[in-house]
């Protein structure tokens, strides 16, 4: 009695109507050719160009392509019953997994209103004392180092000279303090993963593989890349471990705390099976916990398990969602060894996540931050590890914000796709993307050029850099190390004493 | 990679070149510094590594990429073999959990028995265990072109043998005490969530035993003739009788379908 419902009619609306300017259209059937969920189509004998409707993601892939503006994509206005309840997404969900007896699936961050503290803080400038710096005509430094910092420093001298006795342990070094946060090969494609690396290795910056393994072509920016091992352990070999500048240790993910994930059969292509290691067409199962971590002890088991098999010579990061306890859990993980610890919050991306879960468990990372970045501090571990943040970053004063709070660098996912072309349909799930980023389709991939897109990434970071530079010039700080953990330099807006206290700032005013 | 060999390289009694294998006293030596000098030793080309007096020190034979033979006297720590990729280990006695964790290439050979998940998410290589292993033995073993891991257990196992097996070969002999007599096989959850790959089991099971994920069907001769080349290595390394080993049933475990998950969502 369970399974999908064929040839009757859905009662799902569709999502967006497509008003085709007729006086507009030139035939040119640009939209039939790009759209890939089979939308557009040209019929020869009424020499007309026709919608389906219900197809329709609303990723403005023929609206923006085509060369007459003729297309206008929006929201379906129909509307249901008023409701504050039953509202149009719950019945549409309804009606879609009464028809087809399945678990919700999305892409992307999730997209309900949770408060996005961002928006609540502001930062200071100087005026009169304290001069604000004019990062334009003075230096300005945004290098950050990511790694372990030893509890105290011992210079001593060599030949007369001063030398530095302590011995530092393996560090990255961001000339900006952003990354590109972990993304499998295989939730986007080739272009896209190159895009990536290019971008990191012109930016002096990282990308991170996620958990797909690394392609053998992109091995030569692997100064620049971050290897994941992740629960599957998919393409972990020798030497995926020894090309990376640093490996990451996922335990969880924002969209998807607590959850394992499935690449389904059909998107394990040759390719995608070659870089995996696993045969092709078979379901990649990440299973929600890694089996050989079930503690904090077994955490450390794994981190020093990396370690020896590099030989001691890189960071060893550990990523996980931001939940109710991501505090105590950080605290152990900084105990474990992780030199470097990221945090993923609530509104952080996926190719694939079950909705339910995605906009629904976990916190917002602003809050995840100020918890964790406190207690390493009360704890007097907080110089063992950095503290990486992803999950919402979209602009560079959220980057200034959060190292403010007391991050000291952050990952950018959905915002580097979206520099990409990405235009957050959140279907990313049906690898039908037709920017060419969420595919492995070779028609679709070959849309996005990893020259043009490493260019459009570097432009993003360029641009982002300079304008931390200038927010940090007007507080009159001319390090980004300045910056760090300084939550005097932030005020709350319309934020309760509860969230003030929790993210440690005053309010404006104050 | 260049490796330094540790300062204790030097010391008498520690690290000592014996006929031309190296010989280590691991005793009271830190992990870090027992593999630095093993890795340093495998590293110059050393063609045997004798390690005696180990004791809990993890990680042995990680990190290292030649086929080096290690031969181990006493307990290994845990994730003995770790991402390993071409050493020969030979262990005198029991070993503990993370048998082969992750590992792609070599040999590990234990004259005892093991902990939980031996050969987890294993891509290639062999392992051999005398006797028994704990949980979830082979969870997430997979295989990749010609890498095709095989664990043999000579014992039995505990629950989620195989658990979401993707690939590879898992052989449970059933012996108790190395007399070669069948036992009941107890663990449960057996192949849970499998999507890939092959258990052979000595004996019986009853079907609430086997996760929904897997089928159970007794194993053909053309099937047992798959698994007689590692039951005989088997039976070389432990001195085990092959033929009659051979001669019992054997139950062949596999994937329903190696998509478990394909109809879960609406699209």
């Amino acid at each position: 009695m369970i399974g999908r419902l064929e040839g009757l009619k859905s009662y799902l609306l569709p999502q967006f109507l497509i008003d085709r300017d007729d006086y507009r259209c030139i035939r040119c059937e640009v939209c039939a050719r790009q759209c890939a969920f089979e939308v557009h189509w040209y019929d020869e004998e009424e020499d007309a160009v026709f919608a389906d409707e219900s197809k329709c993601v609303g990723c403005l892939r023929c609206a923006t392509l085509c060369p007459t503006n003729a297309l206008v994509v929006r929201h379906n206005p129909t509307q249901h019953p008023p409701n504050a309840n039953w509202t149009r997404e719950v019945l549409q969900n309804i009606y879609k997994q009464s028809e087809t007896g399945g678990v919700l699936l999305t892409g992307m961050g999730c997209d309900t209103d949770y408060p996005i503290y961002w928006d609540r803080i502001v930062l200071d400038a100087s005026q009169v004392t304290n001069p604000s710096i004019d990062p334009l005509r003075e230096p300005m430094e945004l290098r950050t180092y990511l790694g372990a910092k030893p509890d105290a420093l011992k210079v001593g001298r060599k030949g007369g000279k001063p030398s530095l006795e302590t011995r530092i342990t393996p560090q990255l070094k961001l000339e900006t303090p952003i990354m590109f946060s972990a993304i499998s090969y295989g939730a986007i494609s080739y272009n896209a993963c190159e895009s990536l690396a290019r971008a990191a290795a012109e930016a002096g910056t990282y990308y991170n593989t996620g958990e797909g393994g690394l392609h053998r072509n992109l091995y030569k920016y692997g100064e620049h890349t971050i290897c994941q091992v992740a629960s599957g352990r998919f393409g972990v070999h020798a030497d995926y471990l020894e090309v990376a500048a640093a490996l990451e240790i996922k335990i969880g993910q924002g969209a998807k705390p607590g959850i394992g994930g499935h690449l389904p059969g059909e998107k394990v292509s040759a390719e995608i099976s070659r870089t995996r290691m696993i045969p092709k067409g078979t379901d990649a199962l990440s299973p929600a916990p890694h089996h050989d971590i079930y503690s904090i002890e077994d955490l450390a088991q794994l981190i020093y398990a990396l370690k020896e098999a590099t030989h001691w010579s890189k960071p060893v990061s550990v990523k996980i969602a931001a939940v109710h306890n991501s505090a105590a859990i950080a605290s152990g993980m900084v105990r474990a060894g992780a030199d470097i610890i990221v945090l993923d919050g609530i509104r952080g991306g996926t190719g694939a996540a079950p909705t339910m879960i995605r906009d629904n468990v976990g916190i917002p990372i602003e809050l995840a931050l100020a918890a964790v970045d406190d207690r390493l501090r009360q704890e007097g571990i907080r110089n063992r590890a950095s503290i990486v943040v992803a999950g919402g970053i979209r602009s560079s004063a959220d980057v200034v914000k959060a190292i403010a709070l007391g991050a000291d660098a952050v990952y950018i996912g959905t915002a580097a796709l979206v520099a990409l072309g990405c235009h957050v349909c959140q279907k990313c799930y049906t690898g039908k993307c037709n920017w060419g980023i969420a595919t492995q389709d070779p028609y679709l991939s070959k849309r996005l050029n990893p020259e043009v897109g490493a260019r459009r990434l570097v432009n993003l970071l360029r641009a982002w850099s300079h304008e931390i530079m200038e927010m940090l010039g007007g507080m009159g700080i001319n390090a980004i190390e300045s910056l760090r953990g300084n939550r005097l330099r932030l005020r709350g807006v319309g934020l309760t004493r509860e969230e003030l206290d929790i993210l440690g700032i005053k309010h404006a005013g104050a | 990679m260049k490796i330094d060999v540790d300062h204790h390289a030097g010391l008498p009694g520690v690290f000592m070149r014996v006929d031309g294998r190296v010989k280590i006293n691991a005793r009271h030596l830190h992990y870090r510094e027992l593999n630095n000098m093993i890795k340093g030793a495998a590293s110059e080309g050393v063609e045997e590594i004798v390690v005696e007096n180990v004791f809990g020190q993890r990680y042995i034979g990680s990190g290292i990429r030649r086929p080096v033979r290690i031969v181990i006297h006493g307990v290994p720590g845990n994730d003995l073999g770790a991402f390993m990729d071409g050493p020969r280990i030979t262990v005198d006695r029991n070993a503990q959990d993370g048998v082969g964790n992750t590992m792609n290439s070599g040999l590990i050979v234990v004259h005892g028995r093991a902990g939980d998940i031996v050969a987890m998410g294993m891509r290639g290589g062999r392992i051999f265990i005398r006797d028994g292993v704990g949980y979830r033995a082979a969870i997430h073993m997979k295989e990749y072109r010609k890498l095709r891991p095989v664990l043999v257990i000579g014992g039995d196992t505990q629950d989620f043998l195989g658990e979401y097996m993707a690939g590879g070969l898992v052989i449970v002999l059933g012996l108790k005490g190395g007399k070669g007599k069948r036992s009941r096989f107890r663990a449960r959850h057996i192949g849970t969530g499998m999507h890939g790959g092959l258990i052979f089991l000595r004996g019986e099971i009853e079907e609430h035993q086997l996760g929904k994920e897997a089928v159970a069907v007794p194993a053909t001769q053309e099937d047992k003739e798959l698994i007689r080349p590692f039951v005989e290595e088997y039976a070389g390394y432990f001195a085990a009788d092959a033929a009659s080993i051979m001669g019992s049933d054997f139950l062949k475990i596999y994937a329903r379908s190696h998509r478990p998950f394909g109809g879960l969502y609406a699209y």
